[in-house]
């Protein structure tokens, strides 16, 4: 049976994703350093408030309070060995939501970075790797998950390992990456490789994309490089609301509803159709995104001065795709790589 | 550029062409041709100091040039830091020996709260691979942490790093922690973190924010270069 998201999709060209997860939790008195997964058992209320208020909001599909649920996140918080109820009640938490409301509403479980280090260049393997991602991603469909849903990914290597996880739990998958280095991830990678990649994941992912990174101009332009690589696919698109500026001892995202539904529009021409927002969005920016969603009719492709010219300057001046050559250092001689 | 030098064997080439050629193996991430290299140069009479910086810290100048450019990632780093390393572990019992002069001393960590290390671990490689010595007090640092590591190591420089918008705040804890004991001024106060800007660095009292690990590098040389000009 094909799972509720590809159904969905059959007969919408676009579905709102959900907001922060983090930035609302803080507002409803998460501390800093608390795991946010232990509100799931701590305060299961909020954690239901903040769904409710994304689909209150307009979201089509919301993520599980799991992003840190792996046993590699947990063990930072001795709490390694509450994988399991973790996540399985992470799930839980959003499908009762999601089925008290009377449009369809998709659960999406949330799956984040171990924040290990992958071999070659680190000391996690494949194969370790892949347990911790099955083990979070089962937990997460026998809580009610639609789909695992592999978020702030950086590396190739981490992304391979949450696919063959949902291969081997038979899950259908999305995943996005974090573009935050001039346009690469932290791990080099650009949006035309990540495209690129699909193909050579254990299970093809529904849908791939872009989240948080720098600001909205910056995933705008990886989202047209992830369109241009492959067009047709389901394109994700969840950008940060706006960047995060010191204000009175804490940290406000400066993004306005009207800055974010801007950023829907243009998403939606670049050919993203599943578009929500990433740290710093909050239900008011949900709720403009949606309307303008509703009210706009596609236009044609935009151009990197059109996103400019609305959402604000890029980070870096290119994005590593596209024909310019990558830039290189001239060096004596190389030796023979075996 | 060429295929016709496959073969380079380090011990016959010149001084000048083997060091050019240990920056080429740490741009790669050559871990065993580095030691090699480090050997050879040291039994050709070398003192420890001028392998360390001619060969390994001018090496890993380069490295975090491209990093800073976008020419090199994080793996690509990650090995040549490994490498450097490597050669390290060799020179470090000989540059105590030696007496050889240092570059500063860092304690760094990441604060109270945060539990992300990859960022602040890249920047401990660089100092190191600069010729610093670092003190990495590791995860979630209460600012008690870093008053007694600052004293106990008589550092030159603090180095704070956040991942998450919600620990940054804590960077100015510390900070004021350090105005109250009134010797903030003993020390350079470097900031770094993805969610970070200048903006934010200069509102809580820091040094600097350092936008990656090639920046603090830099940006670390430049106030101990003005340190030992004023003093």
């Amino acid at each position: 049976m094909t799972d509720r998201l590809t159904r969905l999709l059959e007969t919408r060209d676009w579905l709102l994703l959900d907001g922060a997860t983090g930035t609302n939790l803080f507002a409803m008195g998460l501390e800093a350093g608390e795991p946010p997964e232990f509100w799931n058992f701590d305060f299961p209320d909020r954690i239901r408030a903040l769904h409710q208020g994304f689909v209150d909001s307009g979201s089509d599909v919301i993520l599980t309070n799991s992003f840190g649920g792996t046993s590699y996140r947990l063990k930072l918080h001795n709490a390694q060995d509450r994988v399991h109820e973790l996540n399985k009640r992470a799930a839980e938490l959003a499908r009762e939501v999601a089925d008290a409301s009377d449009r369809e509403i998709i659960v999406a479980g949330s799956v984040g970075p171990t924040g290990e280090l992958m071999q070659p260049v680190g000391p996690l393997s494949h194969a370790d790797a892949v347990a911790a991602f099955e083990e979070q991603g089962r937990a997460l469909i026998e809580g009610g998950a639609d789909v695992l849903w592999g978020e702030t990914i950086s590396s190739e290597e981490e992304m391979a390992a949450i696919a063959e996880a949902a291969a081997n739990i038979g899950a259908t998958l999305c995943g996005t990456l974090s573009f935050d280095s001039a346009g690469r991830t932290m791990m080099g990678v650009t949006s035309s490789a990540y495209a690129g990649m699909q193909d050579t994941f254990a299970t093809k992912p529904l849908a791939f994309g872009a989240n948080c990174g720098t600001g909205a101009p910056d995933l705008m332009r990886t989202v047209l490089g992830l369109t241009e690589a492959a067009p047709g696919a389901i394109v994700i698109a969840k950008a940060n609301a706006g960047i995060p500026k010191y204000v009175d001892g804490a940290i406000e995202y400066d993004g306005t509803p009207e800055t974010m539904a801007e950023y829907a529009k243009l998403a939606r021409d670049a050919g993203a159709r599943l578009i929500g927002g990433c740290c710093g969005t909050r239900n008011p920016h949900l709720k403009a995104m949606r309307a303008a969603l509703e009210s706009h009719t596609p236009g044609e492709r935009p151009s990197l001065d059109k996103i400019r010219e609305t959402l604000g300057e890029f980070s870096s001046a290119d994005d590593g795709t596209g024909d310019a050559p990558a830039p290189t250092r001239e060096r004596r001689s190389r030796r023979k790589r075996t | 550029m060429s295929d016709e030098e496959d073969d380079i064997v380090l011990s016959e080439l010149s001084n000048e062409e083997l060091v050019q050629q240990m920056h080429d193996d740490l741009y790669d991430g050559l871990k065993d041709e580095i030691l090699e290299g480090v050997n050879i140069l040291l039994e050709r009479g070398w003192e420890p100091y001028k392998v360390l910086t001619e060969a390994l810290v001018e090496g890993m100048r380069i490295v975090g040039i491209d990093f800073r450019d976008g020419i090199l990632f994080v793996p690509e780093v990650l090995l040549a830091a490994n490498a450097m390393k490597g050669g390290m572990g060799i020179l470090k019992p000989l540059l105590a020996e030696t007496g050889a002069p240092k570059q500063g001393k860092m304690v760094i960590g990441t604060v109270k709260g945060d539990i992300h290390d990859i960022g602040k671990n890249l920047v401990s490689m660089m100092m190191e691979g600069a010729g610093f010595e670092v003190v990495d007090l590791g995860i979630n640092n209460p600012a008690e942490n870093y008053l007694e590591a600052l004293e106990k190591e008589d550092a030159d420089i603090l180095g704070m790093s956040a991942l998450l918008t919600t620990t940054m705040p804590y960077m100015k804890v510390v900070i004021d922690e350090l105005k109250a004991k009134g010797i903030r001024e003993n020390y350079v106060v470097l900031v770094g973190g993805a969610p970070l800007n200048e903006e934010f660095g200069k509102a809580i009292g820091a040094d600097a924010y350092c936008r990656d690990a090639a920046v603090a590098v830099e940006t670390a040389k430049e106030y101990m270069a003005q340190r030992t000009h004023n003093q």
